[in-house]
């Protein structure tokens, strides 16, 4: 044992919904002692000592004052909470207490998988996890970057780990954003185990960003025997980004999206962000080319104005118009627009259909060269056009 | 203390208060008979000529109205949680000695609290009205002398009417009053909205006294309550704080969770076919019944449809609503905010309407069961679809029914609930306290899914290939109790005591809520 004898990380505020307080003081014996303070105490008291006991002896705690301020948390958060304070205390102990994988959470994603939303949830919150996927964004990003207070990096990897194998994404993509490199590499190892699908990379700026990401998780996934498929989705955030986005979109196999932020991309480059982007159409445009010339896709930012509905319904049309095929959100509202918009119209559709019509009919007279009217179509037109076709809502 | 099962199965007092009570006998089988409760005639000798029935203070009234000890003194909660008045109203029968009061408000709220030392030293016996927050709390822990009645405001107008309740005094905060004791609530610096509430007390209580911190010469118009009926007038220089009397909760939810069950609620009218042009519908204030508006709304005007009425609970929201045509006319049975205020004020179509015209059990029918939808919350809800409005899972008694038990029968009741709140699943295996019997609750709609009740053929059918997620309450509840890590333990209850009862609105005895132990 190292450090303090006494550990409380978390927040203790007014307004706490769905987490949990946890103090632990080791001692040299009188065994555990729990002091609980529980909003659920009269309906889940029970469960929750059950759970401390299990946790002491999975950690092999024998002597300590545990004291537990909870808000109705569920017992994922409660789990990472302890563990979170435990483990300020006894920094060489490295037992995991994992709880059971939640059934609901085993499916797997593929690289083309549509990515037109996802939804930024900040990695610290537990209270925005459970039932963002009823909203039903393409993608749910647990953050472990920018929405984390610096105090708080330990306990949110904790938390995104058991929210990970406990909270039902209701089949949404499983995506977690890492912190910067290289302390982002760190938190591959609390990720990697437990099905996540997509990593994203911020403010990456390098070929070599990714590819010691993709190297680590290959480390990590060889000693734990995984073999699900984990794509990247590099973030660029810089102007040095936006120049180097090609290698960056062609460094792995793995990526399978290439994202830009721009709130971070306007800093870099001395401007004022404003809504029409004027500033950051070179870096759009830039990015799109490079993902499309490595062949994944282009995602563009977050609309960060929560209240202007129409204001995210402009920023979609353009995008889609540039080339983006999906974009982030930082509240489920605004999923439904960018789902709707970003599927394919009546109209492409109706071209869709035409295009595979002439496919199918050239391929049975056996003609090498399809053409509809006067236009040449050739495989990657009839593959994009099999893709709107497939297009389930 | 002897309790018998009621015919919902539930164990309840024979005797509260030491009146004898009916049980339970089943929803629509319990017809009371005898007379309803006559006042005694009264005559003009008795009052002023001139009409001024203004007197010096609140003592001075009490005490012109004879009060003694053992009393039952009513009030209303048209100034919601700005009321001063009622704090005030009790402080003064307590300097004056009097005690073992039985408080018969329409409601109370966390403002209220104030009365706690009261119900502590014996002023007051006990509480027949809701007991919110604070109240509920000092009720379930078993503090009250006497036993808690917990009546919907339907229930609330039948007991008086009935002779169940004998109001010896009644006081009527009044935002505008005439010295002849005709009162509204739209005017004045404590405007409220509609006085209906008072309604019952003012014509059937002993005495009335009216209070008011805005005396108009005589006439004051609308009379929503008629001097006619009233003893004493009283002035005070403030009746409440008006930014708490219309505070409410009139702001749409910015939960994403609620504002989903919102959109499922309006989108499960639309498709069963409830949402066409004439159609009516019951809202109420909380953040997801505003929201069900909102939405309701945009499927209204890409129907191109209007709606006859919308009984509510009036807000901004209907107002804008009125007044862009979308619906014919507001029947108000409580305002939440200023615009709802100078609607009821300025507009003919912004009707006032009182518990005995929206909700009275023992009438010649009532509003409530001609409404196409009511939108409802719940505390809890079982599997039988039975549900609770009154108490928590801990067995706490925290809020009032309210128009809730008399809103059950529209022709489509809905329970907006997410389907659990923090750690606590909503869908339970027993409710904690029954006050809605299943059989006339038809939905349930979480943000999970919505389910219909087996009963309700004709809506499975409606909606039999929509896609919405139509769900059982089994399944809800085991997805939920996945999620919070199983079934909750049940409350600890002293079973042997009785703390407040549950009326239903026939005024037979439908459950019992026991003292809280730890």
């Amino acid at each position: 044992m190292q450090g303090n004898r006494k550990a409380s990380p978390g927040k203790q505020e007014d307004k706490i919904r769905s987490d949990c307080f946890i103090e632990i003081e080791l001692t040299k014996s009188g065994g555990i002692h729990l002091i609980l303070q529980s909003k659920v105490g009269s309906m889940y008291g029970k469960s929750i000592n059950d759970l401390f006991v299990k946790m002491c002896g999975s950690f092999g705690i024998k002597n300590a004052h545990i004291s537990v301020n909870d808000y109705g948390a569920l017992p994922f958060t409660i789990a990472a909470r302890f563990e979170a304070a435990y483990k300020k205390l006894v920094k060489n102990n490295t037992y995991e207490f994992l709880l059971k994988m939640n059934k609901n959470n085993l499916y797997s994603s593929s690289k083309d998988k549509m990515r037109r939303s996802r939804l930024y949830l900040p990695g610290n919150e537990p209270k925005f996890f459970i039932n963002a996927g009823l909203h039903k964004p393409d993608g749910i990003i647990l953050d472990l970057e920018d929405s984390v207070a610096l105090s708080e990096k330990d306990s949110a990897r904790y938390l995104v780990r058991n929210a990970l194998r406990s909270v039902d994404f209701y089949g949404a993509e499983r995506m977690v954003r890492i912190n910067q490199l290289p302390s982002g590499l760190e938190d591959l190892q609390y990720i990697v185990p437990h099905n996540v699908h997509v990593i994203l990379i911020p403010k990456c700026e390098s070929a070599e960003n990714v590819i010691s990401v993709d190297e680590e998780i290959k480390i990590i996934k060889a000693e734990k025997n995984i073999d699900n498929d984990i794509f990247l989705m590099p973030i660029i955030e810089s102007a040095l980004g936006v120049i180097k986005s090609f290698e960056i979109a062609s460094a792995s196999q793995n990526v399978c999206a290439l994202a830009i932020g721009l709130e971070d991309y306007t800093a870099d480059i001395g401007v004022e962000r404003t809504n029409e982007g004027k500033e950051s159409l070179f870096a759009r445009c830039q990015v799109i080319n490079s993902a499309k010339a490595a062949g994944v896709q282009a995602i563009d930012t977050v609309f960060s104005d929560i209240e202007d509905m129409d204001g995210l319904r402009a920023s979609v049309i353009e995008a889609k118009i540039l080339g983006f095929e999906g974009k982030g959100c930082i509240h489920p509202r605004q999923i439904e627009i960018i789902n709707k918009l970003f599927a394919p119209s009546e109209n492409e559709i109706a071209k869709a259909k035409k295009i595979i019509l002439a496919f199918e009919e050239a391929k049975k007279k056996g003609l090498g060269v399809v053409s509809l009217g006067s236009k040449m179509i050739d495989a990657p037109v009839v593959k994009r056009a099999q893709r709107i076709l497939d297009y389930k809502p | 203390m002897k309790l018998v099962k009621n015919k919902a199965g539930r164990f309840v007092p024979e005797e509260v208060n030491g009146e004898k009570q009916i049980p339970f006998q089943g929803v629509g089988k319990y017809k009371s008979s005898g007379k309803i409760a006559s006042p005694p005639v009264r005559s003009c000798i008795d009052f002023p000529s001139d009409g001024n029935k203004i007197v010096k203070n609140l003592k001075d009234a009490l005490k012109k109205s004879g009060l003694k000890d053992g009393m039952t003194i009513s009030t209303h909660h048209h100034l919601r949680n700005g009321d001063i008045l009622t704090n005030f109203l009790f402080d003064t029968i307590h300097s004056m000695g009097i005690k073992n009061i039985r408080w018969f408000p329409s409601a109370s709220f966390p403002c209220h609290n104030h009365l706690i030392k009261y119900l502590m030293d014996g002023t007051i016996h006990h509480i027949e009205g809701s007991m919110n927050g604070p109240l509920g709390k000092f009720t379930s822990e078993g503090k009250m002398k006497g036993m808690g009645i917990l009546r919907s405001h339907g229930g609330r107008y039948q007991a008086i009417q009935d002779g169940e309740v004998h109001i010896d005094i009644a006081v009527i905060s009044a935002p505008a009053s005439d010295p002849f004791g005709n009162a509204n609530g739209v005017q004045g610096k404590s405007a409220c909205g509609g006085l209906g509430f008072a309604l019952a007390d003012s014509e059937y209580a002993n005495k009335v006294i009216v209070v008011t911190d805005n005396l108009v010469p005589f006439p004051c118009v609308p009379w929503q309550i008629q001097g006619n009926n009233v003893d004493y007038v009283v002035r005070v220089d403030s009746l409440g704080n008006p930014a708490k009397i219309v505070s409410g909760t009139t702001e749409i939810t910015k939960s994403p969770d609620r504002l989903l069950i919102a959109e499922y609620v309006a989108k499960f009218m639309d498709e069963a076919g409830i949402v066409k042009d004439g159609f009516s519908y019951q809202a109420g204030a909380g953040g997801i019944n505003l929201a069900v508006i909102h939405f309701l709304k945009k499927i209204m005007i890409v129907k191109g449809i209007k709606a006859r009425f919308i009984r509510g609970g009036s807000t901004k929201y209907l107002v804008e609503m009125l007044q862009e045509g979308l619906i014919d006319y507001i029947l108000d049975g409580q305002t939440f905010d200023l615009d709802g205020v100078y609607s009821m004020r300025d507009n003919p179509n912004h009707v006032m309407t009182t518990p005995f015209t929206s909700y009275n059990y023992h009438s010649k029918g009532n509003f409530a069961s001609i409404v196409d939808a009511a939108i409802l919350g719940a505390t809890e809800v079982d599997l039988k679809f039975n549900a609770n409005v009154v108490s928590h899972s801990d067995g706490y008694l925290l809020h009032g029914i309210g128009g809730w038990q008399n809103c059950l029968f529209a022709k489509c009741s809905i329970l907006t609930i997410p389907s659990f709140r923090d750690r606590i699943p909503v869908i339970v295996d027993e409710v904690t306290t029954l006050c809605g019997p299943g059989e006339l609750i038809d939905v349930v709609v979480t943000e999970t899914g919505i389910a219909i009740n087996p009963k309700r053929k004709d809506l499975l059918h409606s909606l039999k290939n929509s896609l919405l997620p139509i769900r059982s309450l089994e399944e809800i509840q085991k997805e939920v109790y996945e999620i919070c890590g199983g079934a909750p333990e049940k409350p600890k209850l002293n079973k042997k005591k009785v703390v407040a009862v549950v009326k239903w609105v026939d005024g037979t005895v439908l459950d019992s809520i026991y003292q809280v132990t730890r």
